[in-house]
């Protein structure tokens, strides 16, 4: 079977895996939800300066906690199941076969990212039929596309990479909870930032991966004038993507590391 | 199948194997045995391509298993020591989702039929005991229709009846063809299944045979214990009448020492309370075997 044939017949054994698996379909789907509804109810009629525009806070959860569902549902999800997996020796026992190792995590990366842009659609779907938010058409669709790809991609590599600093599968939801929290609250996808951001945390924001993905996604998904796209974070979340492909390939490890 | 020759590896300074030889013959089982720790999982996987070795030289299936070749893999089946399959996979979906990896594959139901998990094929990993686990690793393994097949102490965990089917499984796997390459603890396993044993210690190869005659079991003396009744005159021997009225003796000439005893026996009216006549056991010569290792480690 050729590679390609054998990653998507991957795809679909990891697919029914995740369904049945009730912690892994409960946090990546409801989370993200479940979240957008509590956020809004909370801050949700709200506004924030946004270049010089009040902007909605309803409006603005819709888009970020789909952003906050893609890299939930790509770099937590990788992060904590693959180390599951490498704990269970599931991860050796596929080494021992023809399948080779690349195929396999390419068909989780693969379905972390089918995942990740049936959250968005999600998403937008539950902000425009319960928050009146826009839906991206045109370019701002094609934008969005882009970025959704960019981004799932990235965070999925960065989910690989983080496996090797996991020691054991009980260490990593603090891991991989340690790592993207604190980013999450710093890059503006739980509370908005806006104009009057302190700049400390605008500084921190600017060298990691979340913010410039989150302002790639608004970017996209509303574009100006309250929203400024620029190709410059799709390529930085990019470059981080491919610098976790680079640490995965040098340190990710097929057996537990005890 | 499998060639080795000198072959060692070391941490650091530990040296887990020191120069191992051996050869395992086509449709042949082959055992590797030894107490743990005695390098049998380091060479194991060292052939299986886990480890990279230090030294020597090993071929499997004419491959070097360093290398890690996809063509040497298609032709190889792998039962390592601990489970590890997905837990929300059926049995059926499990196996055609490893036989899909490989060109040549078995077909789904004769693999679950071969194991005996006929009855579970539609329930998932999670809902399956230990021993049907074991058993689907085992299903794994088998996917590929492998030429040779690696089972790592296939039955640790099992209850005696598992252990009865399971071996039953490899009997199975052998009227097929396969050369299969197996460690274990149990050395009824070994005896029931192997061709051939290879006993590890320490790192080194200490005895190598079949089952029937590793380290000369063959021409050892056998043991006969009779259990006399109580008050009855004994048969003369030279060794004491032991606990329970059990006379043992150890002899080069067991049919004429039987002969004697139970002669006497009529003779005198009475029928001994049990008679055994054994050879050293497989185990016997282990512990031996390991034993002198371990002591001169010491």
């Amino acid at each position: 079977m050729s590679g390609a044939r054998m990653t998507l017949a991957q795809v679909r054994y990891t697919n029914k895996a995740f369904w049945r698996n009730p912690a892994s379909a409960f946090f990546t789907f409801a989370f993200p939800l479940l979240f957008l509804v509590i956020f809004t109810a909370l801050l949700g009629s709200g506004t924030v300066l946004q270049n010089g525009i009040e902007f909605n806070q309803s409006t603005y959860y819709v888009a970020s906690m789909a952003a906050f569902a893609v890299i939930t549902a790509c770099y937590t999800n990788i992060a904590i199941s693959v180390s599951f997996q490498r704990d269970q020796g599931i991860l050796k026992r596929t080494r021992g076969t023809p399948l080779p190792g690349g195929d396999y995590l390419l068909a989780r990366a693969t379905h972390a990212m089918l995942m990740a842009v049936l959250l968005v659609i999600i998403c937008a779907t539950f902000g425009a039929a319960f928050y009146h938010a826009d839906v991206p058409t045109g370019t701002n669709l094609l934008r969005t596309i882009v970025v959704v790809l960019v981004g799932s991609a990235s965070f999925a590599a960065l989910g690989l990479a983080i496996t090797a600093a996991i020691p054991n599968a009980d260490a990593a939801p603090a891991v991989v909870n340690a790592t993207i929290l604190p980013l999450l609250f710093l890059s503006g996808v739980f509370i908005p930032l806006g104009d009057n951001t302190p700049t400390w945390i605008t500084v921190i924001g600017n060298i990691f991966p979340v913010k410039h993905f989150l302002d790639a996604f608004l970017g996209s998904f509303y574009g100006p004038p309250v929203f400024d796209f620029s190709w410059a974070d799709v390529g930085i979340v990019a470059l981080w993507g491919i610098a976790g492909l680079v640490l995965a390939a040098r340190f990710f490890s097929w057996e537990p590391r005890t | 199948m499998i060639d080795v020759q000198d072959l060692s590896k070391s941490y650091g300074d530990v040296e887990a194997v020191k120069g191992v030889t051996f050869h395992v013959d086509r449709g042949e089982v082959f055992a590797l045995l030894g107490p743990n720790g005695a390098g049998k999982t380091t060479t194991t996987e060292i052939l299986e391509g886990f480890r990279e070795r230090t030294g020597g030289a090993c071929l499997v299936l004419d491959h070097d298993p360093a290398k890690r070749e996809r063509a040497l893999r298609e032709r190889v089946g792998i039962v390592l020591q601990s489970t590890g399959i997905d837990p929300f996979l059926t049995v059926r979906e499990t196996i055609e989702m490893y036989s899909g990896y490989y060109p040549k594959r078995l077909e789904t139901d004769h693999v679950i039929e071969v194991v005996g998990l006929a009855e579970k094929r539609d329930t998932r990993v999670n809902k399956l005991s230990g021993g049907q686990q074991r058993r689907l690793d085992v299903a794994v393994g088998l996917a590929g229709d492998p030429e040779l097949l690696f089972l790592d102490e296939p039955t640790t965990g099992f209850d005696p009846n598992a252990r009865r089917n399971a071996w039953e499984v490899v009997k199975n796997l052998t009227a097929l063809g396969k050369t299969v390459f197996l460690t274990t603890h149990f050395m009824d396993e070994a005896q029931y299944l192997a061709d051939r044993v290879a006993v590890i210690a320490g790192g080194e190869i200490v005895a190598e045979g079949t089952p029937d005659t590793i380290a000369g079991r063959d021409r050892m003396t056998p043991r006969i214990r009779v259990r006399v009744p109580e008050g009855v005159e004994p048969p003369p021997t030279q060794g004491p009448v032991g606990r329970d009225g059990v006379i043992e003796i150890q002899t080069a000439d067991p049919t004429r020492v039987l002969h004697e005893l139970t002669g006497w026996a009529l003779d005198h009216g009475y029928a001994f309370g049990s008679i055994d006549v054994e050879r050293p056991s497989l185990e016997d010569i282990y512990l031996e075997i390991t034993g002198e290792t371990q002591d001169a480690a010491v």
